[in-house]
């Protein structure tokens, strides 16, 4: 049972790793709406007097942010959960019509072993939301892949300037626990 | 009791200026800023003043960004004073983002607020700031350094100082009456301005 939660008794090393990943990659701007999938991410990234870490009211905010870095020439990364991919749906049409490079990494939920309902239909249709609107989705279900997807991911959005979403299941991170 | 969509407010009589005048007067050189603007008369506004400059980034859509864009400018070029220039209707729609802007405080960021108190792009419904919601009250409140509310002309060589000299985000709202902004016909290719942005700032 305790490996589906994600209150784990060794907590995994790929946070760090993925932070120094994004780090090396020259990303400069968090902005984040507080996630526990994302707690080493946001906690490195406020301790970190070389990167900008922005608390976010609601997630679209961060596709205009990162919309905004990319207009003054730095990359941003957009650390969200999924029921935060509704809100995104109005701002990304900034991110397609001006073909802005855009990258957020979300922390599934609504996705397996999820136990709270509420979380379902959104989860359930971030992947098919994102495409409608032209984000290109990685999932990782592995630790052993976070690393080699988010740098795909890197490159497909800085150097090739696409919209993606790499897509942390709850596989990966275990299911909330309630 | 509610007010109706028709009735008079005590502030309508707030909304004298013609935005036509005041918003060139406020902003001054717009050489001074790297500007985004939010849809409709703020992007008229700023394009016809700027004639559609490789400065400004202006928006046709995706409502409630402009401020969002303002602030990842702004925090990726400190070096640079930038300036987001918005519609009542286009700001109410993400308030939040003054919460942001202040927590964030980029010293170099400034937002003027065009408010005419209607929707004027969709028929010239009544905004919430018509109904006496005071965005300057909300920005100060959100914890914004200096605001400030500008309904007359003498207000204005002021406000523009602030603009440029405020030590932390600056907000004004610009009352001006309802109408139109000069008519001017601007690129409404987002990835075109985007690039055109890009390389007159970065050289890339």
């Amino acid at each position: 049972m305790s490996q589906n939660k994600r209150e784990k008794a060794t907590p995994p090393a790929w946070p760090d790793a993925l932070y120094d990943l994004l780090r090396a990659e020259g990303v400069t701007l968090f902005a984040y709406v507080p996630d526990a999938g994302h707690r080493v991410l946001i906690e490195r990234s406020l301790t970190d007097p070389a990167v900008k870490s922005i608390p976010l009211t609601t997630e679209e905010e961060g596709v205009g942010v990162l919309a905004g870095a990319n207009l003054g020439g730095a990359r941003g990364v957009l650390l969200m959960q999924s029921s935060g991919v509704g809100n995104c749906v109005n701002f990304l049409s900034l991110v397609k019509s001006g073909k802005f490079p855009f990258l957020a990494l979300i922390s599934m939920r609504g996705d397996f072993g999820e136990g709270n309902p509420w979380q379902m239909p959104m989860g359930q249709a971030t992947q098919q939301v994102l495409e409608a609107m032209g984000v290109v989705c990685l999932r990782i279900e592995k630790a052993d892949d976070v690393l080699p997807t988010v740098s795909a991911a890197l490159t497909m959005t800085y150097r090739s300037g696409n919209a993606v979403a790499v897509l942390l299941t709850q596989k990966l991170l275990g299911a909330k626990a309630f | 009791m509610a007010e109706s969509a028709t009735t008079q407010t005590r502030s309508d009589r707030n909304y004298v200026l013609d935005r036509r005048q005041a918003v060139p007067a406020l902003v001054g050189d717009h050489r001074d800023f790297l500007i985004v603007t939010g849809l409709a008369g703020a992007a008229k506004d700023i394009a016809h003043l700027s004639d559609d400059g490789a400065h400004v980034f202006t928006m046709a859509g995706a409502m409630g960004a402009a401020v969002s864009i303002g602030l990842g400018l702004a925090l990726a070029k400190p070096d640079r004073r930038v300036l987001v220039v918005t519609g009542d209707g286009e700001l109410l729609m993400n308030v939040g983002a003054l919460a942001t802007v202040a927590v964030m405080r980029p010293p170099n960021l400034a937002v003027i607020c065009v408010d005419n108190g209607h929707y004027g792009e969709t028929g010239g419904q009544r905004s919430h700031t018509s109904f006496g919601v005071d965005l300057e009250a909300m920005a100060a409140a959100a914890g914004m350094p200096a605001t400030r509310t500008v309904s007359k002309g003498d207000e204005i060589a002021a406000a523009s100082r602030l603009l440029r000299e405020s030590n932390g985000p600056a907000f004004v709202v610009l009352k001006v009456r309802p109408g139109d902004p000069p008519a001017f016909k601007r690129n409404m290719d987002a990835a075109a301005c985007r690039v055109r942005f890009r390389a007159a700032l970065l050289g890339t």
